[in-house]
């Protein structure tokens, strides 16, 4: 187990190290940073100034050696839109994100799970087709169109929930499923595979044949070990659905990362969106990284191979 | 009984002149996913051919004086014939526009999936031949790119770079090779420890040689299967940028772009999102019914 600890840390390492080289590089897409900053009629001890100010004018290498070390000690920059601190803004709008992903998990894994399960029960069935034929169908929904729909119909011709904002639970039921429902047939698919496979099992016989109840057969039995794949499944998605917030956030005005990621595109506030790709994909290398420790510390032939 | 004495005799015969492609073709034919899909697909790639002669008026002409007219089934005074599907808020047909979106989304997603299937392909067919060394380094290659979220950097850079056709299609290409990575490198080892391919080997064939023309005809299956996905993977990449503002730029009809420029009309007039929005996701049913039947009878191993 320690060798695998000892492997899968360093490569997450690693990862994380490329991550942030590679996000750094955004700079040089840019062309000058100081011109973009001063304006085109900035004279040139303007911009001379702007340089040495953001440490422009040092070399490459230096400049990615200091950004990292600064991110690394929590100093992600100077946003050059709000003047301030990067790290600030972006410590603030982390929990709203947080609590958005969490509850389009939520949302995810309750739908999908017991779906997964009793398609898995009567295999080709009719409920095991419907279910298919709505996952099929779901995946093909493009996210931002099925928010909208669900914003029409149950804000402004029901009213039932509010439009947009951020400030009560109500505020996050629309946005988490329209964000959650893009993983469930994945998850959907996965439980019901992993059931199959289990219901084969030695197991579930000496179970079934011993008289257990069907509900505590399939929903303690079998579940606990179909769901294995399933937990590191939804550890991924859940990165994924942080990095995808953007579009929905920005839809509902949820004051959180991705709707503060697209203020900084519209305001070509380059520091602060670096730092939320770096921040996200941080979250997502971490996420994985338990994920596969997880699997690892369930299956022993994980660790080894 | 004579029915039955009648239909015996022709049975073994025709299963017995069936090639493997025959049974794929028969197989796919009683698919119906795949029908409607490919069919689906058929139509909408005529359309977007034939715009230029079919749709009932230029796209880009506003007519400030027919602006929102709802569509023919509304039951409004303002509906007309002459706009089908009615017109947007500077008063353009939204028929047209719908057909020439079709052309938009279905080039960005072709070309963006070309794009991230040659590179794909390449990584993974060589992650799985090679192993090792190379297998670890792509691995890592791989991981990286899962760990940056693909909406978010395809933003950044866009909004870096500035916005247009042909960067949208190289930024998205250049981001979602992961999944043909993923296949063709499993896909690979398993037939590269197939005898052919070490007969090949025996016979001195150079390495690309065996790459190309032993293995890659071996997976090209499970490499349709995958470029069908990404592609519909792509158009709804597309559709979202373009709906965020930095993918296709206005005044060009794209189907994102039609949502994102009702969105701030669609309390009043739903059907400004709903025509473009049902377009959208046909199209992506479409190619994933096509895909998920490509996949049941040309690789079904692949089913999860």
């Amino acid at each position: 187990m320690l060798a695998f600890l000892l492997r899968r840390i360093s490569t997450a390492l690693l990862v994380a190290l490329t991550v942030s080289s590679l996000t750094f590089s955004l700079n040089f897409l840019s062309g000058d940073p100081a011109i973009a900053l001063a304006g085109e009629s900035a004279t040139q001890e303007d911009l001379q100034t702007i340089r040495e100010a953001y440490g422009y004018d040092k070399p490459i290498p230096v400049q990615y050696f200091n950004w990292l070390t600064g991110a690394l000690q929590g100093d992600l920059g100077q946003s050059h839109y709000l003047n301030q601190p990067v790290a600030d803004e972006i410590f603030q709008r982390l929990p709203t994100t947080m609590t958005l992903g969490l509850s389009a998990l939520v949302f995810a894994l309750v739908l999908s799970i017991p779906l997964g399960v009793l398609a898995a029960i009567r295999p080709n069935s009719l409920f095991d087709r419907f279910a298919l034929t709505v996952a099929v169908v779901g995946q093909a929904m493009p996210s931002f169109w099925f928010a909208l729909t669900m914003m029409l119909w149950f804000a402004i011709n029901w009213r039932i929930l509010p439009v947009s904002g951020s400030n009560t639970w109500l505020h996050f039921v629309m946005p988490s499923i329209a964000l959650g429902y893009y993983i469930t047939p994945g998850v959907m698919r996965l439980t019901r595979a992993g059931m199959l496979e289990v219901l084969r099992s030695d197991y579930i016989r000496t179970a079934r044949a011993k008289g257990v109840s069907r509900f505590s057969l399939m929903f303690k039995h079998a579940l606990r070990n179909a769901i294995i794949p399933v937990v590191s499944l939804a550890a991924v998605q859940f990165g994924f659905m942080l990095g995808g917030s953007i579009v929905i956030e920005t839809i509902f005005a949820i004051n959180g990362l991705g709707f503060l990621a697209w203020e900084s595109i519209q305001r070509a506030d380059l520091p602060m969106m670096q730092a939320i790709v770096l921040v996200l994909s941080f979250f997502y290398i971490a996420l994985t990284f338990l994920a596969d420790v997880l699997n690892a510390w369930l299956d022993p032939r994980i660790r080894i191979g | 009984m004579s029915t039955l004495q009648n239909n015996a005799p022709t049975m073994p015969s025709e299963a017995l002149v069936r090639s493997p492609r025959q049974m794929m073709f028969q197989h796919a034919k009683t698919h119906r996913g795949l029908m409607l899909g490919g069919f689906v697909i058929a139509v909408i790639v005529l359309v977007a051919l034939l715009a230029p002669l079919i749709a009932p008026h230029d796209p880009y002409a506003q007519m400030l004086s027919r602006k929102l007219i709802p569509p023919v089934w509304f039951d409004s005074p303002k509906t007309t014939w002459d706009h089908v599907l009615g017109t947007d808020h500077l008063g353009r047909d939204y028929l047209s526009r719908l057909m020439y979106g079709a052309r938009i989304s279905l080039m960005i997603g072709f070309s963006a999936m070309l794009i991230s299937g040659v590179i794909g392909t390449i990584l993974g067919i060589c992650a799985g031949y090679f192993g090792g060394r190379v297998d670890m380094v792509i691995n890592f290659i791989i991981t990286t790119r899962l760990s940056m979220p693909v909406v978010l950097v395809a933003l950044a850079v866009i909004s870096i770079v500035g916005s247009s056709l042909t960067v949208v299609i190289w930024v998205i290409g250049l981001l979602i090779w992961d999944r043909f990575a993923v296949v063709v490198r499993s896909a690979t080892q398993q037939v590269r420890g197939l005898d052919f391919v070490a007969s090949a080997q025996a016979l001195g064939s150079s390495t690309p040689r065996i790459l190309f023309s032993d293995v890659l005809p071996n997976i090209s299956n499970h490499i349709i299967v995958i470029a069908t996905l990404e592609m519909a993977h792509a158009i709804l990449l597309e559709a979202a940028l373009s709906f965020l503002g930095l993918g296709v730029q206005p005044p060009t009809p794209s189907w994102g772009l039609m949502i994102s420029d009702a969105k701030g009309l669609m309390f009043f007039d739903g059907w400004l999102i709903a025509v473009p929005g049902t377009a959208l996701f046909m199209l992506v049913l479409a190619i994933n019914l096509l895909g998920d039947g490509l996949r049941d009878v040309t690789a079904p191993e692949d089913r999860s």
